[in-house]
């Protein structure tokens, strides 16, 4: 029965292990080695370096900018897309006409809202990104158009191509892209937070402005918590790389206003054959993470309300 | 609450204006109590919960513009010249013109790419479900040496960036002969949709009462068999939330294309093939085919979502709700 066991759990974990440690365990090991070498990528030769890589990281103004830029998208994109999923998810729930039996209720049609809020979800980045490119578009784009359809013609921003909005652009298609998740999410967890606190709050005299703050936002804490580390990571790794590698010109431009770390990992791979130098920036990438998740969890540790 | 009368309906509550207090002292008994503890929150809310109606539609509605414009947009502009997008981008088409999408579907390989992602998304969803429900299971429900270590070996690759493993991984794919084929771009996607996976269905596992798998080992059957008739039938929820979850990371996957599947222009993924669309009819100036293109892609999609949207929703929010 026992050898039984042993071999039954080998055998399921196998193909998966070996799966996994081929293309997710030993790349990442392996980049952690090349980053101390002077691989291009192009050819099997390579050598030793130390910390060569890693003293160059510091000389190098594109990676700081990469650096600024990713760093602005991780403090900013979570919080401007959790605050609107709140902000929403809260008017969706407590934002309705009052009824007789509740104190506080859902909006008309709140189920309808949620399906359309969910849209941008289920699409890729792709179709996404090249929605807002063509949007953005100074000549024929949605947006410049409808300036000029409401008269303000002096206003035709160049979107994209202007070094001091471009990142914003791309933000905002990646909040867009991100918002409605947060709605649906943070509603269901809203929905089962107990009417009564919501009553005996309102009844002490409490505003519906102070239970946001002193009821709902306590109570979902975790979910929030859970909610900052995903978008976090969303902003340092493939869905920045995505947005920028599509939308911005260059891409990274103008001027490296919207380079982004993961996006420079992959160019110095694939289009300067500097491979080595490119795991550097992707190892400092890694740091970047761990400290963002750590703090994230250092902040969220507080007592967990049980209701 | 749902069962309570309203208070002015009872018996003795005769103004509604009057304290809550006085009210209870003329009908005694909790229920008269409640009653009038409704009507107060009533008197506070009333005011200022019809402005904040009024002004919560109001920015849900305009939040629901913002989302649904630029997709309609996409759509309408899919009917019409490249004049009319240019020339007035917020018209309606004068002539529908159809021959944007066969033009996008044949020329521009849409329909080419639609098969591949559904070829190499067939295939790692089925491997992903598979290896991912097997592995949990183990994890989940068998006590072994190394079992822990192993867990967060799989839920660890979670948090990491992935851009930092696919450099070594393309020279993996390449000196294996994985780059530019179906089956190792499948094998990948599984591998990297695994975390998530182990994750999310180790934990539905433990959920699962033990009795029944005990009864079937019992009864005779291995564990294969208890894995297979019992226990999989048993984690159906949540196997469709967690596949739910993988179809649509793998199938709007961008990022492992895009740097594993570049040798052979017919291999595209529908995502890449959707931007290299846009860089080459950039070139052409066939801006309507590109919109038709956009909106290949993203119908199907939409009109999944909308039929099997109460799954869609919980599978996606699943992993956060945990």
């Amino acid at each position: 029965m026992k050898h039984g066991k042993y071999r039954f759990i080998a055998g399921f974990l196998v193909l998966p292990l070996a799966i996994y440690a081929i293309f997710v365990i030993s790349p990442f090991l392996q980049a952690i080695y090349y980053s101390f070498t002077d691989w291009t990528g192009l050819s099997p030769d390579l050598q030793v370096v130390g910390f060569d890589n890693y003293a160059r990281l510091f000389k190098d103004e594109v990676f700081w900018a990469a650096v600024g830029n990713s760093v602005t998208l991780l403090l900013l994109l979570p919080v401007v897309t959790l605050s609107l999923g709140l902000f929403f998810a809260f008017m969706l729930n407590v934002g309705g006409r009052r009824r007789k039996k509740a104190v506080i209720g859902g909006v008309r049609g709140s189920g309808a809202y949620k399906i359309l809020y969910f849209f941008p979800q289920v699409l890729s980045v792709p179709i996404v990104a090249l929605l807002f490119q063509f949007a953005y578009n100074p000549e024929s784009g949605a947006l410049n158009a409808f300036f000029q359809a409401i008269g303000l013609d002096s206003v035709q921003p160049d979107w994209l191509g202007d070094p001091q909005l471009a990142l914003w652009c791309v933000m905002a298609a990646m909040v867009w892209a991100n918002v409605g998740f947060y709605v649906v999410l943070f509603s269901a967890g809203m929905s089962s937070i107990p009417k009564d606190f919501y009553e005996a709050a309102l009844l002490d005299g409490a505003n519906r402005f102070n239970t946001f703050f002193r009821i709902t936002l306590p109570l979902l804490w975790d979910t929030v918590q859970t909610g900052w580390i995903y978008m976090g990571i969303l902003a340092l790794d493939v869905s920045a790389f995505a947005f920028v590698q599509i939308m911005s010109v260059g891409p990274g431009g103008p001027d490296y206003s919207t380079e982004v770390l993961p996006l420079y990992v992959y160019q110095k791979t694939f289009r300067d054959g500097q491979a080595g130098y490119a795991t550097a920036i992707g190892v400092s990438l890694l740091i970047v993470t761990l400290i963002f998740s750590g703090i994230v969890m250092r902040l969220g540790r507080r007592e967990r309300l049980e209701f | 609450m749902s069962a309570q009368t309203d208070p002015a309906d009872l018996p003795g509550v005769t103004k509604e204006q009057g304290p809550p207090g006085g009210a209870a002292s003329r009908v005694p008994g909790p229920r008269a109590g409640r009653g009038g503890t409704d009507g107060a929150a009533g008197r506070n809310g009333g005011g200022e919960g019809r402005v904040l109606n009024v002004f919560s539609h109001g920015v849900l509605v305009i939040w629901g513009l913002l989302v649904t414009m630029p997709l309609l947009w996409a759509v309408v502009s899919s009917f019409k010249d490249d004049t009319e997008i240019f020339g007035s981008p917020w018209s309606l088409p004068s002539v529908l013109h159809f021959d944007n999408w066969a033009r996008a579907w044949d020329k521009a390989n849409m329909g080419q790419y639609f098969l591949n992602s559904l070829i190499v998304v067939g295939g790692s969803l089925i491997g992903t479900m598979l290896l991912g429900s097997m592995a949990a299971y183990v994890l989940a429900r068998f006590d072994f040496p190394g079992n822990r270590f192993l867990y967060f070996l799989f839920v660890g690759g979670m948090g990491f960036p992935v851009i930092l493993a696919l450099v070594p991984l393309f020279f993996v794919m390449k000196n294996m002969a994985l780059l530019d084929s179906y089956h190792g771009l499948i094998l990948v996607y599984i591998a990297y949709s695994l975390p998530f996976t182990v994750f999310f269905l180790s934990g539905f596992f433990r959920t699962l009462p033990t009795s029944v798998a005990e009864a079937a080992l019992i009864d005779g059957a291995s564990h294969t068999r208890t894995f297979f008739q019992v226990m999989l039938p048993m984690a159906k929820p949540g196997l469709i939330s967690v596949g739910i979850f993988n179809f649509l990371g793998q199938w709007n996957q961008y990022l492992l294309p895009t740097v594993l599947n570049v040798g052979d222009p017919d291999k595209k993924m529908l995502t890449q093939g959707l931007v290299a669309l846009a860089v080459s009819q950039g070139y052409k100036g066939d801006w309507s085919g590109l919109f038709a293109g956009l909106t290949i892609a993203m119908l199907p999609v939409l009109a999944a979502y909308i039929i099997f949207q109460r799954q869609v929703v919980a599978g996606l929010t699943a992993g956060a709700l945990k």
